[in-house]
């Protein structure tokens, strides 16, 4: 396991940690979402409930060591943890944002989250290198507006496929989100084809695209390019659906069965090739894309 | 005509409006139904086969809601399930190969949210129909009859073209849903259908359609005939339309559709 101590910077973390599975999958409204900001020393564990040692968390990748539990993680952790170190380059950070319903107080929650993340939008997209190998990559953040897909984050996506396209390039989406932005209507919605049919193209040249599930992953993003990867990798314990179990719940009137929805269910069903650890991603992704661009040379 | 959005999505889900099947049998001539997905079962929720238009054959597939309570239940209300979509992707690709334009008729609340339907890949199966109708080289029209449901709906929407009835609706989440996630009520779907711009008059406004077909009063099987009549104008003059174009123009123009939202 690489050393991580020193890696990330020391800047303002915040964590989300404390809501439950249910109020995931069921598109958790923005102002629900109580971001942990680890005060002190000490976070707690969401699935075992215990209590870590915040600098010895963020050491092992933000993975509880008591239980193994995957905490979330934010887009920049994840591209320090995958991409080869000053690798990435960023595309497509100033994309205006639009409010296509002229949805009362949108625009200035869109601002509180840029504000609260630095980000600017539920997306990160841009190139970079694992182990030398040139990628595009897309890596999804739930903190920013619960990873919701509007018409901002589909079209970086989207971008970034057809760039990678021109370049020859594989493509790497790291999926998490509550679904589709309600907030921009059918816009979003319009994104689940969009991204959809640039991956179309990516594929028909033959390149080829890994997407990772991680916890959440569901609605709309689920039902367009996360379960589109040539090879679907997903974090251990990922919750990963289409509908939010509270739904499933409300329309069958019964409980869910254990580990419904969870990674290891979807894999036993046939649908996750691949269950990584979070420690072994990179080096997972590295050989994946070797495998699949034999012909590429190393830097 | 002045009714409200949440009006017209009563008169999308009203229980007598024409369902697809209805469109498919009086449009076309000789409608031969397929069933199955060749891997699991066949979904009822989605009907489909070839017909005739005017002599010229076609693929025609819908979503199709009961006509009866007894009906409704075979027909899960018109909620697919993964076996559903990929019965419709199958006969999509049928089209393709043996050169059918396609035509879709979407009715649908929204896919079936069960644990069978997890289990089998829903969100995979929408996901699919995504990315495979981008590359069908014969023209596809989609027309929303009834309530468009989300990506339930959009897995037979990505369209060359794609039409409403002036009173159905098309929306990422029932108004219900809505008023219940962002506002913590689930008494406020009319606010909700207002703010959501899901009439066809709005969506037409945005882009997100292309044309809207004037429902007469109260639209009914036995009231049908007008709606029948433009829809059969309307799709021989898209088929016209498409006839001279190559398979990658086909393909391209449908690209650049859903390219520019």
């Amino acid at each position: 396991m690489p050393i991580l101590k020193g890696r990330f910077k020391k800047t303002t973390y915040i964590t989300l940690g404390q809501e439950t599975p249910e109020d995931i999958g069921r598109a958790v409204a923005p102002d629900e979402i109580h971001p942990e900001i680890p005060q002190g020393l000490w976070t707690k564990c969401k699935k075992c409930g215990s209590a870590l040692y915040t600098q010895d968390l963020r050491d092992n990748y933000n993975v509880c060591s008591k239980c193994g539990y995957h905490l979330r993680i934010k887009a920049n952790d994840r591209i320090a943890m995958v991409l080869d170190e000053g690798s990435f380059k960023p595309w497509d950070n100033d994309i205006p944002a639009s409010n296509p319903l002229d949805f009362p107080g949108y625009e200035e929650k869109l601002e509180r989250f840029k504000a609260r993340t630095g980000l600017d939008e539920a997306v990160l997209t841009g190139t970079g290198a694992i182990d030398g190998q040139s990628t595009v990559i897309a890596v999804m953040d739930a903190s920013f507006f619960m990873g919701s897909m509007g018409g901002v984050v589909g079209e970086k996506i989207t971008r970034a496929i057809e760039r990678a396209t021109q370049l020859k390039l594989p493509v790497i989406i790291f999926c998490c989100s509550g679904g589709a932005r309600m907030q921009e209507g059918m816009v979003s919605l319009m994104q689940m084809a969009k991204t959809s049919a640039a991956l179309k193209r990516h594929a028909d040249m033959n390149l080829p695209y890994f997407s990772v599930l991680t916890d959440p992953t569901t609605g709309g993003v689920t039902a367009s390019f996360a379960m589109l990867g040539d090879v679907i990798l997903a974090e251990p314990g990922a919750l990963v659906g289409f509908a939010g179990p509270r739904v499933i719940e409300q329309t069958i009137g019964q409980k869910l069965p254990k580990g419904f929805q969870e990674a290891e269910f979807l894999q036993e069903h046939g649908f996750v090739d691949m269950i990584v650890k979070r420690e072994e991603l990179k080096d997972t992704l590295s050989h994946l894309i070797k495998m699949h661009m034999p012909w590429v040379n190393l830097l | 005509m002045g009714i409200t959005a949440w009006e017209r999505v009563k008169i999308a889900r009203w229980k007598e409006r024409p369902t697809s099947l209805y469109y498919i049998n009086h449009i076309f001539e000789h409608f031969i139904e397929f069933h199955g997905d060749r891997n699991f079962g066949d979904d009822k929720a989605i009907v489909g086969g070839i017909a005739y238009l005017n002599g010229r054959p076609v693929t025609v597939i819908g979503q199709q809601k009961g006509r009866s309570t007894k009906e409704n239940v075979e027909r899960n209300f018109g909620m697919p399930c993964p076996e559903g979509y990929r019965k419709a992707l199958r006969m999509m690709k049928q089209a393709d190969k043996f050169g059918r334009p396609i035509i879709c008729f979407v009715d649908t609340s929204g896919a079936y949210c069960g644990i069978g339907a997890e289990e089998r890949g829903q969100g995979e199966a929408i996901a699919r129909n995504l990315m495979e109708m981008a590359g069908i080289g014969v023209p596809i029209l989609s027309i929303i009859i009834g309530e468009g449901g989300s990506g339930g709906a959009l897995a037979l929407a990505v369209g060359n073209e794609v039409w409403m009835l002036e009173n159905s609706i098309y929306s990422i989440l029932s108004p219900e849903g809505f008023s219940a996630i962002l506002w913590k009520d689930n008494k406020r779907a009319g606010e909700a259908a207002k703010v959501m711009k899901l009439t066809a008059a709005e969506l037409k406004e945005m882009g997100i359609v292309d044309k809207i077909l004037r429902e007469k009063e109260k639209l009914t099987e036995d009231s049908g005939e007008y709606v029948v009549y433009k829809l059969k104008m309307g799709i021989l003059r898209f088929l016209k339309q498409y006839e001279l174009k190559s398979r990658e123009e086909i393909i391209d123009e449908r690209y650049e559709r859903f390219r520019k939202y």
